[in-house]
C-alpha cells in the first residue's frame, strides 16, 4: 500500500462540506486556491461532487439540522476519505459552547483525522496540516 | 494481425494516446495556472490522479441502471483509442481505407452518446440535467463538425479518404485559403464544443450542476471518464492537423514542425478556455446556428469555386 499512499498524497481531491459556520472559514478555504498560496502545486483541487473527494473539509458547528447531513456526505464517500476539521467551532465549539442549538460534537458524529484550529486558522495554517496529512499518507 | 493489434494497442491506438493525452492535459492546467499567475501542479499529476482513481471505492447508485452506468466509460474509452487508431495511421504511416472519414464523423459521437447514457442512467437530477444539456450541445456542434470536414473534401477534389486528403495538401496546406481559415476556425470552436471545454463546458458546469454528467461516478470509473478527456487532447488536435494544417512530415525538421503544428492547435484551445466564461445553452446554439452556420457555408461554396 506504500506505492498507492505516495500517489494519493500527490494528489488529494478536496470537498467542501459547510455545516452551518459563519462562512469565515470558508472564505479562508477559498484563500487557499488564489495565487498567493496556490494549492493546485500541492495536486490539491476542488471538487464538487463528494463522490469524487479524498478529503472532507468540515467548518462550522454539528446543531441538529447538520448532523444527518454530515452523516449521510460521510457515507456517500468513497473510502479512504480523510475528515479534516476546520476551525475552532470543530474544535472546541468556540463561543457556540452554551448556544441553545448545538447538539454534538463532530467526533461524535463521524471519524475525524485531523483538526485545524483558529477563527478562522489562517491558511498558513491549513497548509501546515494538509502538508501534516501528506507526511502521514508518505510514512 | 499482429501489426493490426500493435497499431490498436501500442503505437498510434491506446497506449500513445493515453500517455500523449496525460501530458498534453499537464501542458492545459500549467498553462492555465500561468494565466491566472499561479504555479500549477507538477508534471506527474495526471497520471498521480488516474492512480490514485484506480485505487479508490467505486460506488454504483443503488437506483442507477448498472451496465449501463458501468459500461458507459469502458465503451468511450474503446471509441476513443479505436479513432486515435483510424486517424494516427494516415498521419504517421499514410495507410487508410477508402471511406474512413465516415466511420470517424459516427465514432467521433459516439462519446457524447456514451455520456448522456451514463448520465442519465444515475437517476441523479443534476446528472439528468448534464446529459440533457450534452444532447443540445451535440445538436448544436454536429452539422458544424460534418461541414468542417466537408471543406477539405470538397477542395481536394473530392477525396473521401484521409490519407488522401493529407496528400491532396503536400503542395499546400488548405489553411493558406479563405475557406481554410474559416473552416479552421470553426473546428477549433467545435472542437471546444466536443470536449465540454469553457465557453462550451455548459454540460459539466462545475459551479452550477456539479461536474453533471460524471457527478455519481467514483474511483477507477471516474479516473476512466478523466482519462476519456485527455485522450480527446489528442484525437481532436490530430484529426484537425490532417483536414486542414496538412499532416505531419516526419523526417529532419519536420519533426519539429509537426510538434509546432499541434502545439498551436493545442495552446490556441487553452487560449480560449482561460479567456471565455461559460455560455448560456441558448446562446450557445444560436452562436452556432445563426454566426458559425452561414460563415461555414459561406466557406464552402468558396470552396466549391475555388478561392
Amino acid at each position: 500500500m506504500g506505492w498507492y499512499n505516495k500517489r494519493l498524497a500527490k494528489s488529494l481531491w478536496v470537498f467542501h462540506v459547510s455545516a452551518s459556520p459563519c462562512n469565515n472559514c470558508d472564505i479562508e478555504i477559498l484563500d487557499l486556491l488564489t495565487p498567493r498560496y496556490d494549492l493546485e502545486r500541492l495536486g490539491i483541487k476542488l471538487v464538487g461532487s463528494v463522490r469524487h473527494a479524498d478529503v472532507m473539509l468540515v467548518s462550522g458547528i454539528v446543531n441538529k439540522k447538520i448532523e444527518p447531513r454530515i452523516k449521510r456526505l460521510y457515507s456517500q464517500a468513497p473510502k479512504p476519505i480523510f475528515v479534516v476539521a476546520i476551525g475552532s467551532c470543530m474544535s472546541s465549539q468556540g463561543v457556540f459552547k452554551e448556544s441553545y442549538n448545538r447538539c454534538k460534537e463532530v467526533k461524535e458524529v463521524i471519524p475525524v483525522d485531523m483538526w485545524v484550529p483558529g477563527c478562522p486558522p489562517k491558511p498558513e495554517a491549513m497548509i501546515e496540516g494538509v502538508a501534516k496529512l501528506i507526511g502521514v499518507l508518505n510514512e | 494481425m499482429i501489426t493490426t493489434l500493435f497499431y490498436l494497442l501500442i503505437f498510434p491506438g491506446l497506449l500513445f494516446t493515453v500517455l500523449l493525452g496525460l501530458v498534453v492535459g499537464w501542458v492545459d492546467r500549467k498553462v492555465s495556472a500561468r494565466f491566472q499567475y499561479r504555479v500549477g501542479p507538477p508534471f506527474f499529476q495526471n497520471f498521480n490522479d488516474f492512480f490514485k482513481l484506480l485505487g479508490k471505492e467505486t460506488i454504483i447508485v443503488k437506483e442507477s441502471v448498472r451496465s449501463l452506468f458501468i459500461s458507459a466509460p469502458f465503451v468511450s474509452f474503446g471509441t476513443l483509442s479505436l479513432l486515435a487508431m483510424l486517424i494516427g495511421l494516415p498521419l504517421f504511416l499514410g495507410e487508410s481505407f477508402g471511406g474512413d472519414i465516415f466511420v470517424i464523423m459516427y465514432l467521433m459521437v459516439i462519446h457524447s452518446v456514451m455520456v448522456v447514457l451514463g448520465g442519465s442512467s444515475t437517476g441523479n437530477v443534476y446528472s439528468s440535467l448534464g446529459a440533457g444539456r450534452e444532447i443540445k450541445l451535440v445538436l448544436a456542434d454536429e452539422l458544424i463538425f460534418i461541414m468542417v470536414i466537408l471543406i477539405p473534401v470538397v477542395a481536394s477534389g473530392y477525396e473521401l479518404q484521409l490519407s488522401a486528403l493529407i496528400s491532396a495538401q503536400s503542395s499546400g496546406a488548405f489553411i493558406g485559403s479563405v475557406h481554410g481559415v474559416l473552416g479552421f476556425l470553426a473546428g477549433l470552436l467545435c472542437i471546444q464544443a466536443k470536449m465540454t471545454m469553457q465557453p462550451f463546458d455548459i454540460p459539466e458546469a462545475e459551479t452550477e450542476i456539479v461536474e453533471g454528467p460524471l457527478m455519481e461516478y467514483s474511483g477507477p470509473l471516474l479516473g476512466f471518464w478523466k482519462l476519456n478527456h485527455f485522450m480527446m487532447y489528442v484525437v481532436y488536435p490530430f484529426l484537425l492537423v490532417s483536414l486542414y494544417l496538412g499532416g505531419f512530415n516526419l523526417q529532419g525538421w519536420g519533426i519539429l514542425w509537426a510538434v509546432l503544428k499541434y502545439l498551436l492547435i493545442v495552446v490556441l484551445m487553452i487560449i480560449i478556455k482561460n479567456t471565455n466564461p461559460r455560455l448560456q445553452i441558448d446562446t450557445a446554439l444560436k452562436f452556432f446556428w445563426r454566426i458559425l452556420f452561414p460563415i461555414i457555408f459561406i466557406a464552402l461554396i468558396l470552396a466549391v469555386i475555388g478561392v
